[in-house]
């Protein structure tokens, strides 16, 4: 008779002193783990709800201006700083790990218009409605000092936006014509004009650095290669666009702001149609950023809210308001792709996480572990309608709340007006017209 | 670069020309063509391995810009070439599903999405398989010698053979005076619950034979059942529920939990079935204490129950010979099996779901399928099988009048003999593997019997889902997690994984009211629009004709589907008409008085 009887010794299953950490041995036979998918689904659901409890954005207010923040600017080599322009001329550099003010100048008489950190980080540049362009040092005058810009340029118009090239020494502003300058130059290296007046903004692309766009007053978003003499296309819309802002990650494509409430994604080589129409803004959008990773961006807009989109989704996934953020004017997303900062109306700067429910600080790796594991049953399961319905709820101002409804019936009823419009007229005679085509008018090259 | 090369084995055993050991190794050497050079063996000399390599550097070199790496710096060929191979076996047993056919029409994005998950979990299977090569315990076994039956093995053989800490495990509990016995071993199978007919309640730490607690409720008992963990247990008295703690103390008595016959506790859903003399199924949800459905079966008295471990559906077997499954969702019975031609005595499953056991007054045993509700097997035992228990690893245990026997894979070969049989003093009246542990727990007249049954348990069990070891600390965490994600009742249904499909239907309805409301469908197929070519190319009979080719396209691809859908549905017609041919050449006796 040969026997064998399961005898486990204990001592290979439990700790040897009270020091050690408790043994946990694994067995991943799928038969002793039964009801895997309904377990799964409701740690999911437990995840997602917890990710909602623990959504706590805003992080600091910074107060210090005395008018209404107009531009921010990244350091382009320090995370902790930010630049700030207000409404009156006046320049703040921000300490962000501490949230104060580092340095206060006058930098212009009447709006900073534009503000951008050389690639280098040693310098800045800012505009302003005093039709001149300075350059001011990074570190601040010694005791004693004057606080005087390195250089100045004085141009024949009002300047309204500026942006500094990736890697050479090349800036762009904006105002009745697109200007590339040299930095070592009193005059512009290339003008750029097109039959409009004026235009608003102006970007480098970050990959293709010789590209510009910049969108104009005449509902236009107009191309540039730098080192061509004439403008490269425009693609010209049924409303204005106020700023256009490159993705990092994908040298083709490009997001604008829009003043019909709406952000546009388009694929430089196809203007015709926006390759993405962002909805959910119930007023002008006023400036975009881009997340560093190229994958989600972040919009400011008049109706005191800042969302922010996935670069493919044609809605938001998040929405940041707080009681006393008026207008937001200008926002940017930092370059660790945590954090989101916003200028608006009413002076201050507002410091937001970007990923609301993320806990911040040093986490430990079972800690680690188990958001990210929670992050892909999020994932796995968001498409169940109960978990989407949690992850999709978001608390809405009265006032937005009751615009966005009205919003929809109005789209609806138009929707339905076309519907019957088509119903009675002879088929094929009132084509279908997708959201993407609508708010395109024309491309010209 | 040590490498634990075979050059040096064979240095030592030169004499003996012995072979060496087989390693996993080898196989891929055999087959390969250019690592063989060492392990071949002594004949092959040192200079032949150096021509061999110097004829075969160039390929070598070509591998390794590859990036094959199956050469050191210092020259060697790596013994070790690859990862090392898995059993097929082991890999399938942590499959979870097929894969899915990709269609080419599916968009790009999407087939991209699924291939990578595919292997995402194709690398979890295959990393969960070389871990179960290491885990530390094997299951036991019991072998006779030489014709000598392994049913003709007394526990007092067992229990003398293995060690003393086994050995400990075969013992009797002599409580004639409150007998016969009910039982119930906890999660984990560190403690036991005994329940005797005359009201004595008691729970042991069964291992090291620490009474926890030992009270009488003055009442008789029905049932006896561990709750979710070893802090609780519910007894079905006479009249009510009630629910005790491990100290003895009376914590609840459920009033609207009568005459409870038998009691069920599904632990991922902290749920408590129970049914009564009155023909109710109720299910108590024990972590909020609320009654979550109470169903009338409408079959007359209910003493015959189990629980499905794989999708915690409730087994009921009834006096017309009938099995029917419940889930309390739904206030008729899920399926109705007519399985024996007497009343039903006993019904057990197994817990991946696949097998159920039945005895019936009929004195069969019968093994069905219950994923096809069809029979497999049907046993005849002479004395027919009052009470029924699978354990973990697959054994069944029948108890006869107060003979206990265990069999083996009674659903895959068809089994004449027992694997084990015991004879305790007087009727079995209920009976339990002890989970994790070779150990069959029997309740009877004369009190209880702890029996070895080699092979009966899990031997390795899972520290998060239930550790016999753990500690009072780990077992509050536990506690905690296991509330956390508990299962809502609402999602117990016959198919667990039916949550994590797809669901076609919603999407159908939701698409249909889209179309309605846009007054056109979104996700049809766009027109096609000839792109405009310059140099004559656009000319009015070449756009036609692009056309024609594009129309064309969409023609072939259609036609395609047909035919493949014809053929399979040829295919089908034919195996069927196999089948048909093949039974129709067993014919029966009575065949030829057909027309």
């Amino acid at each position: 008779m040969k026997v064998k009887v399961l005898s486990r010794n204990p001592d290979d299953y439990v700790r040897e002193t009270k020091l050690d950490i408790q043994r946990v041995p694994r067995n991943y036979d799928p038969t002793l783990h039964p009801f895997e998918v309904t377990r799964e689904y409701t740690r999911a659901l437990n995840a997602t709800k917890l990710e909602r409890v623990f959504a706590k954005p805003f992080l600091a207010s910074l107060d210090g201006h005395r008018d209404g923040v107009n531009c921010l600017a990244k350091h382009t080599t320090n995370l902790s700083t930010l630049l700030s322009g207000s409404c009156d001329g006046e320049v703040k550099v921000w300490n962000l790990t501490k949230h104060e003010c580092v340095r206060t100048l006058q930098a212009h008489e009447g709006f900073v218009r534009g503000m951008v950190v050389r690639h280098c980080g040693t310098s800045f540049f800012t505009v302003g409605d005093d039709k001149t362009i300075k350059q001011w040092k990074m570190e601040a005058p010694g005791y004693g000092e004057e606080e005087e810009p390195l250089n100045t340029i004085l141009g024949k118009t009002v300047f309204t936006g500026l942006d500094h090239h990736r890697q050479q020494a090349v800036f762009a502003t904006c105002g009745q014509q697109v200007d590339v300058w040299d930095e070592q130059r009193s005059s512009p290296i290339r003008s750029f004009t097109w039959g409009v007046d004026s235009f608003s903004a102006v970007r480098f692309n970050p990959v293709e650095t010789e590209l510009l766009a910049s969108c104009a007053s005449d509902r236009s978003i107009v191309l540039y290669d730098m080192r061509e003499p004439a403008p490269l296309k425009k693609v010209i819309m049924t409303m204005r666009s106020n700023t256009v802002c490159w993705n990092p990650m994908e040298a083709y494509y490009f997001t604008c702001s829009n003043e019909d409430y709406n952000l546009y994604t388009y694929d430089m080589r196809y203007l015709d149609r926006p390759i993405t129409v962002h909805m959910d803004h119930v007023s002008a959008v006023l400036d975009v950023d881009y997340s560093p990773t190229g994958k989600d961006f972040v919009s400011a807009s008049f109706d005191k809210t800042i969302r922010i989109f996935p670069k493919d989704g044609g809605h938001s996934r998040e929405v940041y308001h707080t009681k006393r953020m008026q207008h937001v004017i200008c926002v940017k997303w930092s370059a660790d792709n945590k954090y989101i900062l916003s200028g608006s109306d009413e002076m201050n700067i507002r410091l937001w996480k970007a990923n609301a429910a993320e806990k911040l600080g040093v986490l430990a790796p079972r800690e680690r572990e188990a958001t990210n594991y929670s992050q892909k049953l999020k994932e796995k399961f968001q498409h169940h309608p109960q978990i989407r319905r949690i992850a999709h709820h978001r608390h809405l101002p009265r006032n937005i709340y009751h615009q966005t409804k009205e919003l929809r019936v109005m789209k609806e009823a138009r929707r339905k007006k076309e519907r019957n419009v088509r119903k009675h007229s002879k088929p094929g005679s009132v084509p279908v017209v997708s959201e993407k085509e609508k708010h395109v008018v024309t491309v010209v090259k | 670069m040590a490498s634990p090369g075979e050059a040096v084995v064979i240095d030592t055993h030169v004499g003996k020309k012995k072979k060496p050991p087989a390693r996993y190794w080898d196989e891929p050497q055999e087959e390969g063509k250019d690592e063989n050079t060492v392990g071949k063996g002594c004949e092959q000399t040192e200079q032949a391995v150096q021509q061999k390599q110097t004829q075969k550097a160039k390929k070598r070199k070509q591998e390794e810009d590859q990036g094959d790496g199956k050469m050191f710096i210092s020259g060697k060929p790596d013994p070790f070439p690859g990862p090392a191979p898995i059993p097929e076996d082991r890999v399938q047993k942590f499959k979870r599903r097929d894969k899915t056919k990709k269609s080419h029409r599916q968009h790009y994005k999407l087939k991209d999405m699924m291939s990578r998950s595919e292997e995402v979990s194709e690398m979890a299977q295959k990393q969960a398989a070389r871990i179960d090569l290491l885990l530390p315990e094997d299951a036991g076994f019991l072998e006779g010698d030489d014709d000598e039956d392994t049913c003709t093995i007394s526990q007092e053989d067992i229990s003398d053979a293995v060690d003393i800490t086994a050995a400990a495990k075969y013992f009797n509990l002599k409580l004639s005076q409150f007998g016969p016995y009910r039982l119930d071993y906890s999660k984990t199978g560190r403690q036991l619950l005994l329940g005797g007919r005359r009201g004595h309640v008691a729970c042991i730490d069964w291992q090291s034979k620490q009474l926890m607690c030992e009270i009488n409720v003055m009442e008789s008992v029905n049932d006896v059942k561990w709750l979710h963990s070893e802090a609780m247990y519910a007894v079905a008295q006479k009249k009510w529920l009630h629910i005790y703690d491990s100290n003895g103390i009376e914590l609840h008595c459920i009033r609207k939990f009568n005459d409870v016959l038998r009691m069920q506790f599904l632990p991922y859903h902290f749920l408590l079935a129970t049914v009564s003399a009155t023909s109710f199924l109720q299910y108590l949800d024990v972590s909020v204490g609320k009654e979550v459905a109470a169903i009338c079966t409408k079959t007359g008295r209910l003493d015959v129950m189990c629980q499905n471990p794989h999708n915690a559906v409730i087994h009921l077997g009834h006096s017309n010979g009938t099995v029917t499954l419940w889930s309390p969702n739904q206030k008729e019975a899920l399926v109705k099996m007519l399985c024996h031609q007497g009343a039903v005595r006993s019904v057990t499953v197994d817990k991946t779901g696949t097998y159920m056991v039945t005895s019936g007054m009929d004195k069969k045993l019968k093994v069905y399928d219950i994923r096809t509700f069809k029979p497999l097997k049907s046993y005849f035992l002479p004395a027919g099988a009052s009470c029924l228990s699978l354990s973990q690893r697959g054994l069944l245990s029948a108890a006869t009048g107060d003979i206990v026997q265990v069999y083996r894979d009674v659903w895959s070969t068809p089994v004449t003999k027992p694997y084990m049989a015991h004879r305790v003093q007087r009727t079995v009246w209920g009976m339990h593997f002890c989970p994790f542990e070779d150990v069959l727990g029997v309740g009877h007249g004369e009190g209880f019997t702890s029996m070895l049954i080699p092979g009966a348990g899990e031997p390795n069990f899972d520290g998060l889902d239930a550790n016999p070891y753990r500690s009072a600390k780990q077992r509050q965490e536990w506690e905690v997690k296991a509330l956390l994600e508990k299962i809502q009742p609402e999602l117990i249904s016959l198919d667990p994984t039916e949550l994590g499909q797809v669901d076609h239907t919603t999407f159908e309805q939701r698409h249909q009211d889209r179309v309605q409301a846009l007054g056109f469908d979104p996700l049809a197929k766009e027109k096609f629009i000839p792109k405009y070519k310059k140099k004559g190319r656009s000319s009015a009979g070449n756009v036609e004709k692009r056309k024609r080719q594009v129309a064309h396209e969409d023609l072939r691809e259609e036609i395609r589907i047909t035919v493949e859908d014809k053929m399979k549905i040829e295919k089908e017609r034919k195996e069927r008409e196999k089948k048909e041919a093949v039974l129709s050449s067993q014919r029966s006796a009575l065949d030829r008085f057909e027309k």
